[in-house]
């Protein structure tokens, strides 16, 4: 296994008064030692899901984990003693950013509070043989200093102005840009080997957005980070993303180096989410139909009925993974399309 | 929370009863209060001794709970059963008037005070402040006090310290609603005040009212009975069980059945009516769901 | 600033709320059937002597007039002359005074920090047995009757178990007096056989009166911090593997206090009201017995008093809340 992180096969599913919700269908994606993968899909297709479902922290009455593995590093979160999973995986190997930085910050303490309670426990300093956590454990204080240290070093990186008085300030003191910065800065201050970050720039003003992507791209760059990054903006995903995976429904559709991606789509739905796009001049062409209930999805690729080439079979199974010749490009498609894009709808 | 568009009454009351009957203890606080319905109208043909609540057998007095007399007998032989069933009468009744009648006067106040700006809604306001300001037990007291003790004047007292939760409770709504747009573009069109009140803001401030009401039976059946302990209810021989409780102080600890019975009655129908109205608010208005009252 | 724009909002308003408290009682005290000036003067006494006390009293001016002079002499701090006792009512108040405070104080401390730890692991444990015996108690709090939980208590603890003593506030001589807290005093000149008896002494009364208190702390604890559970920055705490103890003790339970705060409010109205019908029910000598007394003799000038303190006590005490929220909540303060 070469890959950092392999889901394979993971099914959720979500329980609501008429029935429980198939929010993800068995989907499978890897991300690799240091690169930044892209999830892009429609607002409900299940991406913040994927995300929480990794993170290990999916609303627990309401959602349920009907099979599959979520592995990292080798080991099935999923299946993994809880205990050393919250302590050594979430929040050290594994970080996190959040879509809304404002509500994701307590807003009763100044900022140093959260940020040095998450260096407390899951600082690099951090001794490994560590027992469970407990209330009484103290901070000893040359280990408080130097994590302080590394935290205003870190707020330099991500451009935040005077950090040691940043760090007094309350949360709605600051722009929603910097409080991204500053939730990229939690992210990477416990040296993760990987980063979920959930939409991170869509709560952001447009102006701003491509800003913290380049800073983000940068900084996970220097430090061999991988990001699993979720969107459903395609611009953005080009700016930051080595490799793309769109998803519908709850179903992964199509993967492929950034590239390869937006010049060569194969997949029917990644076609007409790039045909979507607005362009000076164009027209905004949507996908007619909508998006399909979860509680009686359609059967087999959950695409099928809003797609032109859909046949018999595509209601009868989902299709396999398919890698186009000599590429990294994956398709699970009965009709996967090869002509470059511009050619057909 | 009901729409804004007036839906028919009885498919909203439809739309309730299935609701409520969904939540356990809204059911529980039905069972309890149908109860205490049930033992108030048919007291006559439920109680075993109907005539003791008038007549005295003195040579039976305070007898433990036996067959004949299922809960025992009090101070003046009287079947303690039966008196309880006829009290469940008089707390109907103070229960229900005292809160229509804080209802009657708290509803107008508090829209009036809401819908208008200015400084009568400000003295509106701050006079039921005044109300608020004494906790309602102190008040209640002093004014069954001035005026003797009986069921009327009970009921006054009780009537006189509630209303002012119905005017906050509307007041707060309506201002609310006033923020709401339909409420401005009614008002825009030229709608007098008066059919804005009556065709757009009273149906939408229901379900708070309906909800304030159930709790507040639940109140004021507890300082009713605080009233009676303190000699201030209905006098002798009304089954009161406020009153009840206090006659059986110095018999105890032999005759403990004598102060249990009507305290758990008071229990059952307090909670009956608290239940209710929890459920009520869940059904009503989930946003409400925090503790509240 | 908004503090202080607040506090002045509320003070501007204490007087008039005051006042019309005052007319409220005034009329309610004055408009009786009946004669309070012959009741006082007995049965005995003549026509003339009691048109002689009531010229004596000052009942023969016009109701007005009346109203004038007793709010004046209140401002200078005499609240007149108990009808009954015939001593000054500020004093017999002041007297009776520590009593009430100190079983007050009891139960809410008692309330307090049984009410919000219970209040946090009720929420956390939601649907645990825990929770739904602490819901049966929360509901039932608000459902007993005070007085026959008093009268229930004394009947199990003191008179079939012999536990506690059945009522007073203390058996023989009480401590030297400094604070007039007969705990505090008992323990700090070290007579801690007093001490033991007070307390003993106050178990059942301070039990019965944080009842519904503690009942009403727990719900609005168990809400609070289940509203707040749903939090996003709950959510990016767990995701970041904080330990659990951290996000509830530290995080959740700061945001669930700041409602839980006004509910201390709330709480002391409870209690106050409370303490009126427990201290009759026990015996215990403080302001509440002498409320329901003074009103059951138709004292109404000491009717009148209690009002007038339990107004003022009550209209500071929302005002301190209201500070103490705008302290504990630090967006309130930033304007």
């Amino acid at each position: 296994m070469t890959e950092l992180l392999s889901v394979q096969g993971l099914r959720v599913d979500f329980v609501t008064d008429r029935g429980p919700a198939k929010v993800l269908d068995g989907i499978s994606l890897d991300v690799a030692p240091g690169e930044v993968v892209g999830l892009v899909g429609e607002s409900g297709c299940g991406k913040t899901t994927l995300a929480r479902a990794i993170l290990g922290v999916l609303p627990a009455g309401a959602a349920r984990i009907r099979g599959g593995e979520v592995r990292f590093k080798g080991t099935d979160l999923l299946r993994a003693p809880a205990g050393a999973v919250n302590d050594r995986v979430r929040g050290r190997a594994i970080t996190f950013i959040p879509q809304d930085p404002f509500t994701s910050f307590s807003p009763l303490f100044p900022v140093e509070t959260q940020i040095m309670d998450v260096m407390k426990w899951k600082s690099p300093r951090v001794g490994e043989a560590a027992a469970a956590p407990s209330p009484f454990r103290r901070y000893p204080p040359e280990r408080y200093r130097a994590d302080r240290e590394a935290v205003l070093e870190m707020l330099r990186a991500v451009q935040i102005p005077e950090p040691a008085r940043a760090l007094r300030s309350l949360p709605h003191e600051f722009s929603g840009g910097q409080r991204q910065r500053l939730m990229i800065a939690m992210a990477l201050l416990p040296q993760p080997d990987l980063i979920i970050a959930d939409e991170p720039t869509t709560a952001l003003d447009v102006t701003i957005q491509a800003q913290i992507l380049r800073l983000l791209r940068a900084l996970v760059k220097e430090r061999s980070v991988s990001v699993l990054f979720t969107t459903h903006d395609l611009g953005t995903a080009h700016e930051i993303c080595d490799r793309i995976v769109t998803m519908y429904a709850g179903q992964e559709m199509e993967e492929a180096p950034t590239d390869a991606f937006f010049a060569r789509p194969a997949h029917p739905y990644t076609r007409r989410l790039l045909a979507s796009v607005p362009s000076p001049g164009g027209e905004i062409r949507d996908i007619p139909g909508e998006v399909p209930s979860l509680i009686e999805p359609p059967a087999g690729c959950r695409f099928h009925p809003r797609c032109d080439h859909a046949t018999a079979e595509c209601s009868r199974g989902r299709p396999a993974l398919q890698t186009l010749a000599g590429t990294a490009h994956g398709v699970r498609c009965y009709h996967p399309i090869h002509e470059p894009l511009g050619v057909d709808a | 929370m009901i729409p804004s568009k007036r839906a028919s009454t009885a498919s909203v009351v439809w739309f309730v009863l299935t609701r409520l009957t969904r939540d356990r203890s809204a059911l529980i606080g039905l069972v309890l209060i149908g109860a205490l319905l049930v033992s108030a109208l048919l007291a006559p043909v439920l109680s075993t001794h109907p005539d003791d609540v008038l007549e005295l057998h003195p040579a039976e007095r305070l007898k433990a709970p036996s067959r004949a007399h299922w809960l025992g007998t009090d101070r003046m032989g009287a079947d303690v059963y039966s008196r309880l069933l006829f009290g469940a009468r008089i707390t109907i009744l103070i229960g229900v008037i005292a809160v229509g009648a804080s209802l009657v006067v708290g509803v107008p106040v508090g829209l009036v005070a809401g819908h208008y700006h200015g400084w009568f809604s400000d003295l509106l306001m701050r006079m039921s402040d005044v109300f608020l300001a004494v906790p309602q037990v102190v008040l209640a007291i002093a004014i069954a006090q001035t005026l003797g003790p009986s069921l009327p004047n009970v009921i006054l007292a009780l009537s006189a310290t509630y209303w002012p939760w119905f005017a906050r409770v509307v007041y707060a709504e309506t201002r609310a609603l006033q923020k709401e747009v339909f409420v401005e573009s009614t008002s825009a069109l030229g709608a007098s005040p008066w059919r804005l009140i009556a065709l757009h803001v009273l149906p939408n401030i229901a379900s708070p009212i309906i909800v304030r009401a159930s709790i507040g039976m639940g109140f004021t059946i507890l300082t009713a009975a605080a009233l009676g302990f303190l000699g201030l209810g209905p006098p002798p021989p009304t089954p009161e069980w406020g009153r009840t409780i206090a006659e059986s102080r110095e018999f105890l600890p032999d005759a403990w059945w004598y102060a249990a019975a009507p305290g758990l009655a008071i229990f059952l129908t307090v909670m009956g009516f608290n239940l209710l109205g929890d459920g009520l608010r869940d059904v009503l208005d989930p946003r409400l769901r925090r503790g509240g009252e | 600033m908004r503090l202080l724009a607040l506090v002045l909002h509320r003070l501007a308003w204490f007087v008039p709320t005051l006042l019309g408290l005052l007319v409220v009682t005034f009329v309610i005290s004055r408009v009786i059937p009946g004669d309070p000036v012959a009741l006082v003067a007995g049965e005995t006494a003549t026509p003339a002597q009691v048109e002689a006390l009531r010229r004596q009293l000052g009942y023969d001016r016009p109701l007005p007039a009346q109203f004038a002079d007793y709010v004046t002499r209140l401002a200078h701090g005499d609240m007149g002359t108990s009808l009954f006792t015939r001593r000054p009512i500020a004093e017999d108040l002041a007297h009776r005074l520590p009593a009430t405070i100190e079983l007050t104080l009891a139960a809410m401390l008692v309330s307090v920090l049984a009410g919000i730890p219970l209040g946090v692991l009720s929420a956390l444990w939601r649907d645990s047995p825990l929770d739904h015996a602490l819901r049966l108690v929360t509901v039932s709090g608000l459902a007993i009757a005070s007085f026959w939980l008093g009268i229930m208590l004394q009947l199990l603890f003191a008179m079939r178990l012999g536990w506690t003593p059945l009522n007073g506030r203390l058996q023989g001589f009480p401590p030297r007096t400094i604070t007039g807290f007969y705990l505090v005093d008992a323990g700090v000149t070290g007579d801690w056989p007093t001490f033991g008896a007070a307390l003993l002494h106050m178990a059942l009364p301070a039990a019965t009166l944080a009842f519904p208190a503690l009942a009403t702390l727990v719900r609005f604890t168990r809400a609070g911090v289940l509203d707040v559970m749903q939090s996003n920055f709950v959510l990016y705490e767990r995701a970041m593997g904080l330990p659990r103890f951290v996000i509830v003790w530290k995080y959740i339970l700061r945001s669930a206090l700041t409602s839980t705060v006004t509910q201390i409010g709330l709480l002391f109205g409870i209690l106050l009201a409370g303490a009126v019908v427990t201290e009759a029910v026990y015996d215990w000598p403080g302001i509440g017995t002498y409320a329901v007394n003074s009103i059951l003799r138709s004292d109404y000038n000491a009717v009148m008093g209690f009002t007038v303190w339990a107004g003022a006590i009550f209209i500071v005490v929302n005002l301190l809340v209201d500070v103490a929220h705008t302290l504990i909540d630090p967006r309130e303060r930033a304007t």
